[in-house]
Parts: C-alpha cells; structure tokens; sequence
C-alpha cells in the first residue's frame, strides 16, 4: 500500500521547502519529495561562499522560513535547521517520474519504482531539468554516469567524455590532468567546431590533444555503450574503442514535457504513448520561455496540480517563499489571503486619482486597455509588477521624440496627440483610449520618434520591454494587435506625406513579416521584383558587385526601407540588401504600394526624392570605381569588418584608432576611476582591421542579450540610450553568459583608494586606474562581505563631460560612434575631397 | 597622427568630429596659436629697443620669463590631468595638443628670455634642463606619430597576456616533449626553459636584440642533429624542434612587442624626471635673480 499524503510537493527549492514548512507549521499531512539527497539542489550546486541575494527588497518576506542575503553556507544551514524545527516530512533520493490520476487521489510514482498517494500536488521543480540522457542502447553492466564530482577519484581508466560542451571539456580536462592517473580519456564531438564552449577552454583542450593527453573524436555521435566498448559512428564509419566509464555532459532540457504530461490521460498512437490534447497541464503558448497556465491561487489547468517558483514564472528567491508559503494557506481553504506582492501594487497605483483598491485598478486596466483583455487576474499582478501606471495631466509631455525608450505604453484611461512633424508641433494625430503607443521603441529599439503629450488627463500604463513581451507571448490575440498596430504606423511615419491608416489598409493586408538570419540577403543585385521591404528589427547592409567583389553602398538601420528603386524606375534589382544582425522585415506588395502612389502624388514625390539620394551613391561609387577602387575596397571592407563585429546592432560602440593608440591604458583607468575603481572595458583585446580595433566594450546592443534573462530585471535602457544594470542585481551571472561580446564581468566593488595627491607626492595606496585584486583583498574592510555583481559599461551616464574613456585618451585615438553616422558613404566623399 | 586618407575635411558628420589625433586636434588650433605666440615673442624681441642688449633683466626679459615660467608649471600639469579622473567637458586631448604645441613654443620663448647669454650658472643650468625636456619630448612625439601602427601590426589581435599565456603553453609541451630526450639535448631544451627570454636590462629591451637566446641557441643545436636523420614522424626530437621553432617566433613577436613598448615609454623616463630638475633649477633661478636685484 502507498503512502497517502493530503500534499505533495515536488522539489524541494526555496518554494517547496516554504510550501513544506507552512503545510507543517498548519499540521497538514504532507511530504516533500527531493530528488538528491540534500535540500535546494540548485542552491546547494552553487559555488563555495557564493553570496546569495535578497531582491526585490521592497517585497515582504512571508514565510515559515528564514531568508535574508548571505553566503550559500549559511542559507542552506538555516533551512536544513528550521526543516528539522518544523518537523518537516522530507523524502530524499525520490525523483517524481510521472504523475498520475485527478483531484483528491494523485499517485506520483518516483524513478526507484516507489508510488506517494496525494488529495493535491505542488509542483516546484524549477526550470533547471534534468540532463539528458544518451540515446544510444546501454548495454548492461556499463557505467553512464551525468556528473562528474571529483576527477582525482578515477585511475587507470578508459574514460569517453560524450559532449564537448564547457562542462564535458572542463571534465576532460579535469581527468586528463595528472598523467600519473594513467587514464585514457577522449571527447566525443558531434561537429567539427566547439561551438558552446568558452575560449579558453577550447585551447586548453587543443593544447591537451597536442601534447597526447587525450584523444578528440570530432563529428563523431556514439552508437552503442557496452561493458568495456563503446561503439562510435564517425565521418570515416563505424569505430570500437576501449572504454571503462561513460561521462555524458550534453546538456539539460527543460522539464516541460514531464510537467505536460502531469495529469494527462495518454492514447496509443502508432505505438507511442501521446499525451490525449487538453488533459495534463497546459502551457500558455508553445513558446521556449512560456509557463504553465495558472489560476489566481497557482492551480494549474489540472485541478489539484498547483504550480509555483521558477516554472510558474517567478525566478527570485523571495516570490518563491511567498508562494510556497501561499500555495499551502490556498490549499488549506483561505481564501482571503492577498498575495505579498500587494504593497508593491499599492504603491504603485497610490498617485492615481480616484480612491481604488488594488483589486479595482487591475479590473480597471484589464477591462479598459484592449491587448489586456486576455489576462487572467493572477497574470495581470504579474504584468503590473514590471509596469507602472501614470497619471498624466492634460497638456504634459509623456515623451519626446528622440528619447531612447523600449517601453510600450497603453491609454487605460483619456487620450494622447502625438506630434508628427518635427518642425511644426501644431500638427498632431489623437490615439484614443485603450489603445497602445511607443511601440517602435519596444520593437526596434530606436529612439523614439515622436513626442507625445496628454491631450486631456489620461492615465496610461507604461510596459517595460520584458512585460511587453511576456504579454505577447502570453497572449496571442496581444500579439497581432501590437503587430498590426506596429507596423501600420511605422509606415505612417516612415513615408508620412499626408497618408492616414485608411489609406494603407490594402497594403497592410497583404504585408508579411518575415524573420532574416544575420547574413542572409532579403533582395539580390539582378533579381526580379518590385516589393518594398522595412526593416522593422535589426539593420541591413546594401551591397553592390563592383568589378567582381562586393562593395558596401550604406547601412540602414531599423525604421528604413528598400526596395523602391524597381517600384518606380523598373528593371532589375541593382543592389544586394543583407541582414547585418538577426533582423525582422514587413514585406509590402508592390502593386498595393503602387496603388497607394498612385492615390497620393506626395509620397510618390518622397519616394521619388529617397530614391534620387540612393542613385546618385550608386552613381558615386560606379564612377569612382576606377579612380580610387582601393579607397572604395578600404571602406568596403572596414565597413563589413564592422559589421562582423556586431557594430550593426549597436547603437554606441568604442572604437580605437591603432594608428594613434600609445597603449598607455589610460582609457581602463579612466573607466575604473569613474566608476567605483573597476574598468569596464578591456582596450587590448578583441579584433583589428585595418587598425581600427573594437576593443572588449559594451555596444549598447539594441536589443541587449544581456536582458533576456535577468532575474530581478535589473537591466534597463537608461535615459542616454545606455544600458546598464542597477543595485538590484543578484549576482547570478546570466547576462554575462548571454552577452555575445564578452563585455560583462562578474566582480565586487574594491576598498576606497586613497586620493591622487597622496599617491603623487607619498606613494599612499594602488595609484590611478583599477587596484591589483592582492590590494583590494589587502585593504578589504574586515568582517565586510562584498558581492559579486555584475558590471558594464553605463557610458558613464550622469558623469558631466561623457564617457571617460574617451575624454581621457591623451591621443585622440578612442572615439564612440553610432553606426550609422560611421557606416555612411559620405565619409568616402569626404575622403576622397 | 591622423590616418593617411584622413584630409582636412569641413564640415565632418556628427560622431566624427573627435576622431581626430592630439597633433590636428581641432584643425591645429594649438599649432596655430603657438605659432603664433612664438612669432610675436620674435618680433617683438626684434623690434624692442632694449639697452644695452636682450637679456632676462630688462622688462621685455622679465615678461617672457613669466610666461615661460608659467608655461613650464602649466605643462607639468598635464601629470595630473592625466591622472585625475574628475568630471566635466575636458578632453585630454587637448590637452596633450595643447602640451605640444605650447612646449615647443617654449623653445623660442625661453631662449628669447636668455638674450642668448649663457654661462656656467643656475640660469643657464634651468635653460639647459629645460631643452632636454623639449628635446625628449619631440622625440616622444615622433614615437606617438610612429609606433602605435607597428604595434598594432605586431600583435595581430594578441593581447599581451594572450602571447605570454601561449608562451607558457609551449614550455609546458616542451617540457614534457622533452622527456625522452638524450642527456645533452634535455640540457638544450632545459636551458631552454630556465632562460629568463626578456631579461638583459634596458639596453636588450630596446633593441629587441638577444644575442645570448638559449631558445635559438637550443633550436640550432636540435636542428644539427635532426637534419641528417629522416623524418620518420615519431621521433621526439622533431616534436622538440617544431615547439622550439614555435617558441621563437612567438618570442620575436613579444620582444617586438616589449620592445615597441618601451621605446613608446623609454622617454617618460627623461622628460619627467629632468621636469622636477627643472622646476628646481627655476625655483634657485627665479630666487636668485630676487635676491641679486
């Protein structure tokens, strides 16, 4: 007989440890189930004296137990202590395999075989997932293990390391150290590249396989594990090679397909078990970073699953507590329970006129704002945690027009004018209530391009960048709206002219929006075709093939369009448009285009005058071709250099001129002297091209990678166009895995130096620019723990003057651009004159 | 220096107009008023009357001695700008184009003031002090015009801990490369490896030249023993002669690089120095001449 429980919970997380404790502290039955045989896993794999943080701290902490920020040590021993104290029901080494059966009556059955009854479950299994696992038959008595503890353990083996990842190379690495282990040790690499790993950890590798330490086997996958032999397939066939012990380090997958499958009733469908559509546990949209679909008390569409923490959504440590501690009271029949977050939405709505309850103002909001309508009241707290309501009164300024600002804001209440033209702003055009703007910013991540003021009292909603797009993945019919919306007036603005919405209806109908890798062209030189393309995210390179080679003609940025040359003049296609990032164009037809030019003599005249402004570079560069091809040949390929080094995405990037660059630093300690004494930048590193060097420096990216994963959402958009993280960072390390440049890093602020006069004159302290980590550590205020944040370059916003880096080169030889003022052919007129 | 193609060009596209080196800051703004400042100065030491002849004591002297004097401590400040990261719209830049332009006026300036009358004294010690300061900082000048490409092409995208992290790497593989080896030719490969490849002192580092290299020395030897053998693939010997090869060149490459380095900073360590001798030296002149009024 299986044990029965009135709870379950699964994971045993800072959420499920709280859920635990509250279905404790109540005397509920309950049981805990932890796959390891130690509490929090992902806190515990945490590194040695790693200091966790307590963000956000506005949000109260309403739990059976205690968290506040320290070190990983002392957070994991309190909550092993207060588990014991409330006598908490943990079972270790039991990891939930499958759930099955409905409300009152759930069997969980564990990969040991076990099964736990339970009237409900709590899911709080995070989001890290389990590693996979190899595909190839095992066959019996061989070792496959996922993790590798201690290297030093293993001798005079024959190891396969499957999957040259970080992990799966530092392993290597690791058991191929010490030769007096004696181990055999290869790699197995699906491709020929290491495409995942970090840098120097691929030359370390090759500097082990250049000595003979190990063997790499590259395009190689493994095609039977057997006691002693394993079986690889390579690009020259079948090989056996000796092999004791099996490390497989390919990765993890989310855990989605088992959350799915919680609950769900299963059919047979050509020999495999499929989930029966509409049982199990829904997700809100088949999206990579979508989470299950909750009800207000986090019941999943399965009644009596309940889903909380990282896979409901809520990454930080705190929300997870709260939640757990929530989750239970729900359970438990308390209803009147307001969630913790209550006092943030307080604060938020308390400027708002007109006395409301929290409860109010989010019906009020959701009823009135359209793309809103499809949230569920749980959703709507969420979306209103990452937003702000406003309240605007009639006459004031909302934003202004080349503002930078990612934001999306929505007219819950009144109405907006926005002013179109930048030299008249008498001429306006209303946007009525429930209705959206700002969207160009949130989609392109340019500035902005009109001002726009309150043209009565209005609140209105601004929806940071992450909201916006949470919301869209959320909910599809949002999506489209902002879309349409999107795409319609950026064509009203782009072409202006006098045109209204009515008049693009037809092409608006027949616009596509078509995603374009990096590299791949959307028009090439000698084809067919009379459609118009805008760029809506990302940038583009136009290229011409002069005299056999490609020649950079001009870079757009988002917000501009091609293709009108065809349109108006016919012929073929006389230039190659290429994506310069990951971009996103709108596909307009040209006979509807044609049709609306035809309507409008104005926007025929504007796109005539675009057009005579693209002849006359194309006609530069023909005639030129010959008198100064090598000039047009440098600028061609430092122009594409840049390009390659992502310049196309940036919106401000260092650049240094080797010709004038001395090398004396003076730029990295400018950088730390501005800012609490640790450099941003790295000069000498990073790529050369005909002496302009783009050195290790944040670009600015217009749409930063840094942002996409940020927990406590501590990355914004400053009012210089910057991107920077503020206070509220944990210290977690996603955005510097995810910027493709390299430019963040991980460290703790320094001790104060003393002042340069001091320094001059007596030789007090490290002297300018950033102190050697032996000072810091020296001079460390005792019993004082820094942590380690992470640190960008801010362009050093709110410093007078601008960018130290640049103020301080003694030669002239650092300077920051935005691409397109760099990437202009004028600057090859200019040259040549 | 600017870039070759880089003509003065009005009228420059926003974000463009910094980029251009501390000797056009600004289409020579600090050349054209030091020139200027130095033409004036000229006529006027022409067309003064002064009796019975130029020298520092006459108003005409005294004037240019305070501007000159003035200038020194104003040039000397450059250190602390440099150093000193405050806020505010100043670019270092400028200053440095100011610092050059307004040091070499100081040529015909202080000279001016000494009414070309020299002798073994304080004075003339302070003028002496003063054109070994200009003297090195033209050539620092020259250095700043010149080098900066040769390093930029010497290191080919390597940062220097980059080179002396792939050096460490090869000696790693040499040393266990080695391993096998006869006693003699470990001895070469081990000599090798114990050589400091940079030491020697300045004179070394500034001309690249290491005559005493073991790394060259080992490599030659291993070649004369190798060479009359067939290349069979597997002998140790042949892996120790392609990681010596390898040494070398990447030891070319950061002595070349050490090297550039030094001769873009050798001179910091005249002009610098020689300034604090010289604002001594002015302290005794500018007092004595008080006292000897």
């Amino acid at each position: 007989m299986a044990e029965s429980y009135r709870i379950a919970i699964v994971g045993s997380g800072p959420a499920g440890l709280s859920a635990a404790a509250r279905a404790a502290q109540l005397g509920i039955s309950h049981v805990l189930l932890e796959k390891t045989d130690h509490l929090s896993d992902t806190i515990y794999k945490y590194q040695k004296g790693k200091h966790v943080m307590a963000t956000p701290s506005q949000l109260v902490l309403r739990s059976d137990m205690d968290f506040e920020a320290g070190k990983r040590e002392k957070i994991l021993g309190t909550w092993d202590d207060q588990t014991a104290g409330h006598k908490v029901n943990v079972k270790y080494n039991a990891e939930a395999k499958a759930i099955a059966g409905q409300a009152g009556d759930f069997t969980i059955t564990t990969t040991k075989g076990e099964t736990i009854r339970a009237e409900t479950v709590v899911m709080a299994i995070g989001t890290q997932g389990n590693p996979n696992l190899v595909r190839c038959p095992v066959g019996e008595g061989a070792t496959v293990q996922y993790q590798l503890d201690d290297p030093g353990e293993y001798i005079d083996e024959h190891i396969t390391v499957i999957g040259a990842g970080d992990a799966g190379i530092e392993n290597a690495l690791g058991l191929a150290a010490d030769p007096e282990q004696r181990n055999t040790v290869t790699i197995v690499n699906r491709s020929a590249e290491f495409s995942t790993a970090k840098d120097a950890n691929i030359k370390a590798l090759l500097a082990a396989e250049a000595i003979g330490r190990m063997q790499i086997l590259r395009e190689t996958t493994s095609s039977a594990i057997d006691k002693g032999m394993i079986t690889f397939d390579t690009r020259d066939g079948e090989v056996k090679v000796r092999c004791d012990r099996v490390i497989a380090r390919m990765g993890s997958a989310p855990p989605r397909g088992f959350v799915e499958s919680c609950g769900a009733s299963f059919e047979d469908k050509d020999g495999k078990k499929v989930r029966v559509a509409g049982t199990g546990i829904e997700f809100s949209s088949a999206d990579r970073v979508s989470y299950p679909v909750l009800s207000p008390t986090f019941e999943t569409t399965t009644p009596g699953i309940f889903v909380i923490g990282a896979l409901a959504g809520y990454p930080l440590i705190k929300h997870c507590m709260n939640q757990g501690h929530d989750v239970v009271e729900f359970i438990n029949g308390n209803t009147t329970l307001k969630p913790a977050d209550e006092p943030i939405l307080v604060g938020k709505f308390k400027d708002l006129p007109g006395k409301k309850s929290v409860d109010e103002w989010l019906e009020f909001l959701r009823t009135n704002i359209t793309i809103l309508d499809a949230l569920s009241p749980l959703q709507m707290r969420e979306f209103m945690l990452d937003s702000e309501a406003r309240f605007y009164r009639k006459g004031e300024t909302i934003f202004e027009r080349n503002a930078p600002g990612s934001s999306l804001f929505a007219i819950a209440s009144g109405s907006v004018l926005v002013q179109v033209s930048p030299a008249d702003p008498g001429i306006t055009v209303p946007i009525g209530s429930g209705l959206i703007f700002g969207e160009v910013g949130l989609i392109s991540g340019r500035r902005r391009g009109a001002t726009i003021i309150a043209a009565e009292d209005s609140v209105c909603v601004e929806i940071s960048r992450t909201a916006a797009l949470r919301l869209q993945s959320q909910v599809p019919a949002a999506k489209a709206a902002i879309t349409r919306i999107s795409t319609e007036r950026q064509l009203l603005q782009m072409f202006g002219s006098g045109l209204t919405s009515a008049d693009l209806g037809g092409v608006l109908d027949g616009a596509t929006i078509i995603p374009v890798s990096a590299g791949k062209p959307v028009i090439t030189e000698g084809e067919e075709g009379d459609d118009i393309y805008v760029i809506r995210s990302g940038s583009m390179v136009v290229e011409k093939t002069v005299g056999g080679k490609p020649v950079f003609l001009s870079y757009l940025p988002a917000g501009s369009y091609v293709g009108e040359m065809t349109l108006i003049a016919g012929g073929r296609r006389t230039a190659t448009v290429r994506a310069a990032v990951k971009s996103e164009v709108i596909k307009l037809s040209g006979a509807a285009m044609r049709a609306v030019m035809e309507q409008k003599p104005a926007l025929l005249e504007k796109v005539r005058r675009d057009m005579a402004g693209r002849q006359d570079v194309n006609a530069f560069i023909e005639a030129k071709k010959d008198s100064f091809s090598g000039v047009v040949d440098m600028y061609s390929s430092v122009a594409t250099f840049l390009v390659d080094q992502g310049v196309g995405e940036a919106t401000d990037v260092l650049l240094i001129d080797e010709n004038l660059c001395v090398g004396c630093d003076n730029c990295e300690k400018a950088c730390a002297d501005s800012h609490d004494g640790l450099s941003r930048l790295d000069r000498e590193a990073g790529k050369t091209y005909a002496h302009l060097h783009v050195p290790t420096s944040c670009r600015h990216c217009e749409h930063p990678h840094c942002m996409a994963d940020c927990p406590p959402n501590a990355i914004h958009r400053g009012p210089d166009g910057e991107v920077f993280i503020d206070d509220t960072c944990i210290g977690c390390g996603n955005c510097q895995r995810n910027c493709p440049y390299g430019v963040i890093r991980m460290d703790s602020v320094p001790p104060k130096k003393p002042g340069l006069l001091s320094w001059l004159f007596f030789g007090a302290g490290p002297g300018p620019g950033e102190p050697s980590k032996k000072w810091s550590y020296a001079h460390a205020e005792p019993g004082v723990e820094k942590p380690k944040k992470a640190i960008k370059c801010d362009m050093c916003s709110g410093i007078e003057g601008g960018p130290a880096c640049v103020r301080a080169c003694p030669t002239g030889a650092a300077i920051r651009v935005a691409p397109e003022d760099f990437l202009s052919v004028s600057r090859l007129e200019r040259e040549e004159s | 220096m600017a870039t070759a193609t880089k003509r003065a060009t009005p009228g420059r596209v926003k974000g463009e107009t910094l980029h251009d080196g501390f000797l056009r800051h600004r289409n020579f703004r600090w050349m054209k008023i030091a020139t200027l400042l130095s033409l004036i100065a000229i006529a006027g030491y022409f067309l003064i009357d002064v009796q019975p002849r130029h020298n520092g004591g006459s108003w005409y002297g005294y004037g240019l001695g305070t501007i000159g004097a003035l200038l020194i401590l104003w040039l000397t400040l450059l250190g602390l700008r440099k150093r000193s990261m405050t806020r505010g719209r100043w670019s270092l830049k400028a200053w440095t184009s100011a610092h050059v332009y307004l040091g070499l006026s100081l040529i015909v300036i202080g000279t001016l003031h000494t009414g070309f009358q020299f002798g073994w004294n304080v004075h003339t010690l302070a003028y002496a002090l003063m054109m070994i300061v200009i003297l090195s900082g033209l050539y620092g000048i020259f250095a700043y015009a010149t080098l900066p490409v040769a390093l930029s092409n010497n290191r080919e995208e390597m940062t220097q801990p980059q080179m002396l992290d792939a050096l460490r790497s090869i000696d790693r593989q040499l040393h266990d490369a080695g391993q096998p080896l006869e006693h003699h030719l470990a001895a070469l490969v081990q000599s090798s490896l114990d050589q400091d490849p940079f030491g020697g002192g300045l004179i070394r580092r500034l001309s690249g030249r290491y005559p005493n290299c073991a790394t060259r020395a080992a490599q030659a030897a291993i070649r004369r023993e190798t060479a009359y053998k067939p290349n069979l693939g597997e002998d140790p010997l042949e892996k120790v002669d392609a990681l010596l090869v390898r040494k070398e060149a990447i030891l070319a490459r950061v002595r070349r690089h050490l090297k550039l380095k030094a001769m873009l900073e050798v001179w910091l360590y005249v002009h610098v120095p020689i300034t604090f001798a010289l604002i001594a030296a002015l302290s005794a002149h500018i007092v004595s001449v008080f006292f000897y009024w």
